[in-house]
């Protein structure tokens, strides 16, 4: 349970974090709030020769709310996002889903791009950051460029993300009249990584839905858009009958076994938070 | 890599010799010899080694030394004062909130930032106590002791 040996650098800068990733044959992995980076050394799974502390370099972090996005920084602790009062009134189901990963303690350090990069098939924001089509920058030395989150995740710990790239800011498209909710079935208890999770995203003529999102987590290697059960909603009412949507999800979805549970127990779960999520929507709503 | 870290810890400051790749929590057990913080899992699931790095609870297990560098670090040992038992402790003994004490230091250290940043009682059982795992108590003992030390502290304003 010890890491293998490594040399620590926290930059002050990003230009020196950036020139340092970069460098030509270097194992360097960045270190953003270390919640899972941390006992993935532990275990031996990571063995870098670098370990690039991103906490001191400036300008990561931070929430910007535009007519058009909801700007984040990479280095954002899940706590700001829980916190941030304009967060909540711009698009509450960013803070509403962070509020359920793991617990303060960790969210107090966890970021939302160290949740992103790491790709857990079964974490909670990678879903949302996927059904709202969410845009992630990445930096290098030498460009910008970026990715939609659909793109992004690549498999399970597995990425688009090159090797001398950060994650440096994220940006979720703000869509007026869009309603959205984060319905998950978690291992234990109220909080920590969930066995299905949904982003349900609607707009709605009435309670008639003119058009849907919806992605899940722990269905497949990744976090992935559930496109048929899309069509089937639209047109469709929330409080109607949905049979045909759970279906089309159960038809899209692969979810696999592991010890926590079976694929047909997911498949379950699967047409359960569909079922929740809609039923809360129609009931509740939620601001776009 | 090894280098030097400050910190100081419970009010004292400390410089110990470390490596790079070590954990808070080995630099206080075995440098600083202040084997009241626990390790558990060293791997940020049970909550033992919780430990206050500038006022906030954190897993020392998944933290390095060398980023504490620096940092005003709060442990177990730093909460009674002159041999007398702090009052969350004596509220945890009172109702058997502890029965190995594996889990203690960590749970403490939790509650002690739950009370500074004025959580109550409730929200502390359900997401603060939630970051730990006791495998002797079935929470129930230690959740009494909550109540029972937020009422305390309420009636003494
Ligand atoms: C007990 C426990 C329960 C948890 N429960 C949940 C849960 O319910 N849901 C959930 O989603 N997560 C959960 N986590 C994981 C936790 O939220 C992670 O910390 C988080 O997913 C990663 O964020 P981080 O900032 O800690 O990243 P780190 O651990 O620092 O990094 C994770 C990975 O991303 C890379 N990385 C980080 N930031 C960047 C960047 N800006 N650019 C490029 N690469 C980067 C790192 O190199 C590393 O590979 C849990 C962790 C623990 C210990
Ligand atoms: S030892 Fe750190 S959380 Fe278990
Ligand atoms: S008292 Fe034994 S683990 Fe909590």
């Amino acid at each position: 349970m010890k890491s293998v040996p490594f040399e620590y650098r926290a930059p002050a800068t990003l230009e020196e974090t950036l020139a340092l990733l970069g460098k030509p044959g270097a194992n360097v992995v960045p270190l953003a709030g270390g919640q899972s980076l941390l006992p993935l050394l532990a275990l031996r799974q990571v063995r870098p020769a670098t370990v690039l502390d991103l906490n001191r370099v400036p300008g990561l972090a931070g929430v910007e709310i535009t007519d058009e996005v909801v700007r984040i920084g990479a280095l954002t602790r899940l706590r700001a996002l829980v916190e941030s009062a304009p967060l909540r009134a711009a698009l509450p189901v960013l803070p509403e889903t962070a509020a359920q990963v793991a617990n303060r303690q960790i969210r107090h350090r966890s970021t939302l791009g160290g949740s992103l990069c790491h790709a857990d098939p079964t974490a909670q924001l990678p879903a949302v950051a996927v059904a709202l089509e969410a845009r992630l920058w990445l930096r290098s030395a030498r460009a910008e460029r970026s990715v939609l989150a659909q793109d992004f995740f690549a498999g399970a710990r597995t990425t688009a993300r090159r090797r001398n790239e950060l994650l440096v800011r994220v940006e979720f498209p703000r869509t007026p009249g869009r309603h959205c909710r984060f319905e998950a079935v978690t291992r234990r208890g109220r909080a920590g990584f969930p066995l299905i999770g949904l982003c349900l995203a609607v707009s709605l003529a009435g309670s008639v839905v003119t058009d849907a999102r919806l992605a899940a987590s722990g269905i497949a290697d990744r976090p992935r858009r559930l496109w048929e059960a899309e069509r089937a909603l639209t047109g469709r009412r929330l409080d109607g009958d949905l049979a045909e949507v759970l279906d089309a999800a159960s038809a899209e979805a692969d979810p696999s076994s592991d010890l926590h549970g079976s694929a047909e127990y997911r498949s379950h779960l699967l047409r359960t938070v569909i079922r929740r999520a809609a039923a809360r929507l129609a009931t509740e709503g939620s601001a776009p | 890599m090894t280098r030097a870290v400050s910190l100081v810890v419970n009010g004292r400051p400390y410089t110990a010799e470390t490596e790079d790749r070590t954990p808070l929590c080995d630099v206080l057990r075995h440098r600083l010899r202040l084997t009241g913080t626990h390790v558990g899992c060293e791997q940020g699931v049970c909550g033992a080694c919780t430990v206050l790095v500038d006022g906030e609870p954190v897993r020392s297990c998944l933290m390095l030394a060398v980023q504490a560098d620096g940092c005003r670090i709060e442990t177990v040992e730093g909460l009674a004062t002159e041999g007398a038992l702090a009052p969350m402790q004596q509220a945890l003994m009172a109702e058997h909130g502890l029965q190995c004490g594996f889990c203690t230091p960590g749970v403490l250290m939790s509650l002690a930032y739950a009370e500074r940043a004025r959580l109550t009682a409730e929200e502390t059982v359900s997401e603060v106590l939630a970051g730990h795992l006791c495998r002797c108590t079935g929470y129930v003992g230690i959740r009494r002791a909550i109540e029972r030390h937020w009422k305390t502290e309420e009636a003494a304003g």
